[in-house]
């Protein structure tokens, strides 16, 4: 995986990559496959993920680049493949028919990865039942055993830094689209993920919503924050990373930097899909 | 129609009424906090996708939906005591029957108040590293319990109804001290009319409270 070539100087990276090829990745997949009943939507995909990675993944509806991303955390089991975090296998694999390998996975392995690997999501899942500071303590109380006060305190912090410190009793009912997304995201840094996942955050939003919640998402991108980001706002994707995949028929169609894959397209289908977005451009 | 009505019989039995309500009261709670409990962990057996779980709780529910509690009182009570070595009392036979009928219903209301809660909420609890339990409890649970409280509400009144067949095998509760009152003294009349005061003035405040809390466990919506 190339993702060493680093970026070209259009985003706002400023940090160097320290990681070399020889180095273990934070995430590497390796033969992905997801088929659901007979419908194989991820038909091999290979990914290495290093730190400070700002990864957008693009694609046509249906392409699988939600799916890639909900199997990266485990809310789809993988059909076939091999996901390391931090160079270590999740699951445990064990010879299957045909030559195939069959990985099983304990709810116990899957907890802690998920610790690890947060993930934001495009209806924002915030529990309707507690307020948004008991939102971003759910996880510490429950998942970390924090203590209540010590996660009331880590919890306000979070909302700070989403600019939401003056919604902590509020509940979500009574929060905008942009606002809960915010609070979902403080949910999921709470937990101090080594990877963020968004699965389109900004897909379920009133347009003029969409900007509180993309500058949130880039003030994680300034901090070094490792983050793949499933969107349809191709502009942002430009802006916010410094690799772009594109998906179509579930495996990686196109690759590179924003300035390559966006600016210079190689492949047929990443130009038209590319055309499609820019139809009604003014 | 001309008939002259007279209380003073009823009046004039105080401990019996007492004692009616207090027996009532009791079969209530108990079967209450069983019925509930076994019903939950029989919703939580339904929605299992495990068999060895699932089709036993099925045939629970199966069995005790489709036979009349006041059978089951008496099987409890006259054909039980065959099979095990401990006498069983009237108060045990009944609140066996009306407990195990009222798990089975408030099994199928658990049930579905669990399976009516979206997958978006148990993907939020899973994304932060909790275990399905976990989930269960802290954010399955407390969203689908409010959106069954008016169901669960129904089954308690059910449940407070369902004692006066406890009165079938002798207990006493207030039914039972109706029947005794009414037979004492010869004014069914009046007897069954302070009976089914009674009960009204038992469930009426018990609904209005409900209520209350209905709107109370909204406040977040």
């Amino acid at each position: 995986m190339p993702w060493s070539a680093g970026c070209a100087g259009a985003t706002d990276d400023h940090r160097p990559m320290t990681i070399t090829d020889t180095s273990v990745p934070l995430l590497r997949v390796t033969g992905l496959h997801k088929h659901f009943g007979k419908d194989e939507i991820i038909k091999g995909i290979n990914l290495d993920v290093a730190p400070g990675d700002r990864i957008a993944i693009l694609g046509a509806s249906g392409s699988g680049k939600s799916t890639l991303l909900r199997c990266l955390n485990f809310m789809e089991k993988p059909t076939a493949g091999r996901i390391e975090l931090a160079g270590a296998a999740i699951g445990v694999e064990r010879p299957g028919r045909n030559g195939a390998v069959d990985t099983t996975y304990t709810e116990r392995e899957l907890t802690k990865v998920r610790q690890r690997v947060g993930m934001v999501f495009q209806q924002f899942n915030l529990f309707p039942h507690m307020t948004a500071l008991g939102n971003v303590m759910e996880g510490l109380r429950t998942v970390k055993g924090m203590a209540r006060d010590a996660a009331g305190t880590k919890a306000r912090e979070q909302l700070a830094r989403v600019g939401l410190d003056d919604k902590a009793d509020t509940y979500p009912a009574r929060l905008s689209g942009g606002q809960k997304q915010r609070v979902a995201i403080a949910r999921a840094l709470a937990m101090e993920p080594e990877l963020l996942l968004f699965d389109e955050p900004t897909s379920a939003l009133d347009p003029e919503l969409v900007g509180e919640v993309l500058r949130t998402i880039r003030t994680l991108a300034e901090e070094g924050r490792t983050m793949l980001l499933v969107t349809h706002e191709v502009g942002f994707a430009y802006h916010f990373a410094n690799r772009i995949l594109f998906i179509a028929d579930g495996v990686i169609h196109e690759q590179g930097t924003p300035d390559e894959v966006l600016k210079n397209p190689q492949q047929a289908r990443t130009q038209a899909f590319l055309a499609r977005h820019n139809e009604f451009h003014f | 129609m001309n008939h002259q009505w007279n209380f003073d019989a009823v009046w004039d039995n105080p401990e019996a009424l007492l004692a009616g309500a207090a027996g009532t009261l009791r079969i209530f709670a108990i079967c209450l906090v069983l019925g509930l409990a076994l019903g939950l962990l029989v919703g939580l057996g339904r929605y299992s996708t495990r068999k060895w779980i699932y089709l036993p709780t099925s045939a629970f529910v199966e069995f005790f939906r489709n036979t009349p509690v006041l059978v089951q009182i008496l099987w409890f009570y006259f054909a039980l005591p065959m099979l095990v070595p401990f006498e069983i009392s009237p108060l045990m036979a009944a609140a066996l029957g009306i407990s195990l009928n009222s798990a089975a219903f408030s099994g199928e209301i658990f049930r579905a108040g669990i399976q009516s809660i979206e997958r978006g909420q148990w993907e939020g609890a899973q994304a932060l590293g909790m275990r399905h339990a976990q989930a269960m409890r802290r954010i399955i649970l407390p969203q689908a319990v409010k959106r069954m409280l008016p169901a669960l509400t129904n089954r308690a009144i059910e449940i407070f109804k369902m004692s006066t067949l406890a009165s079938a095998v002798a207990y006493v509760e207030l039914l039972q001290q109706g029947k005794l009152i009414a037979s004492l003294n010869y004014n069914p009349i009046e007897a069954y009319t302070v009976i089914a005061l009674l009960f009204f003035a038992f469930l009426y405040p018990l609904v209005q409270a409900t209520y209350a809390l209905e709107r109370r466990m909204r406040r977040g919506d």
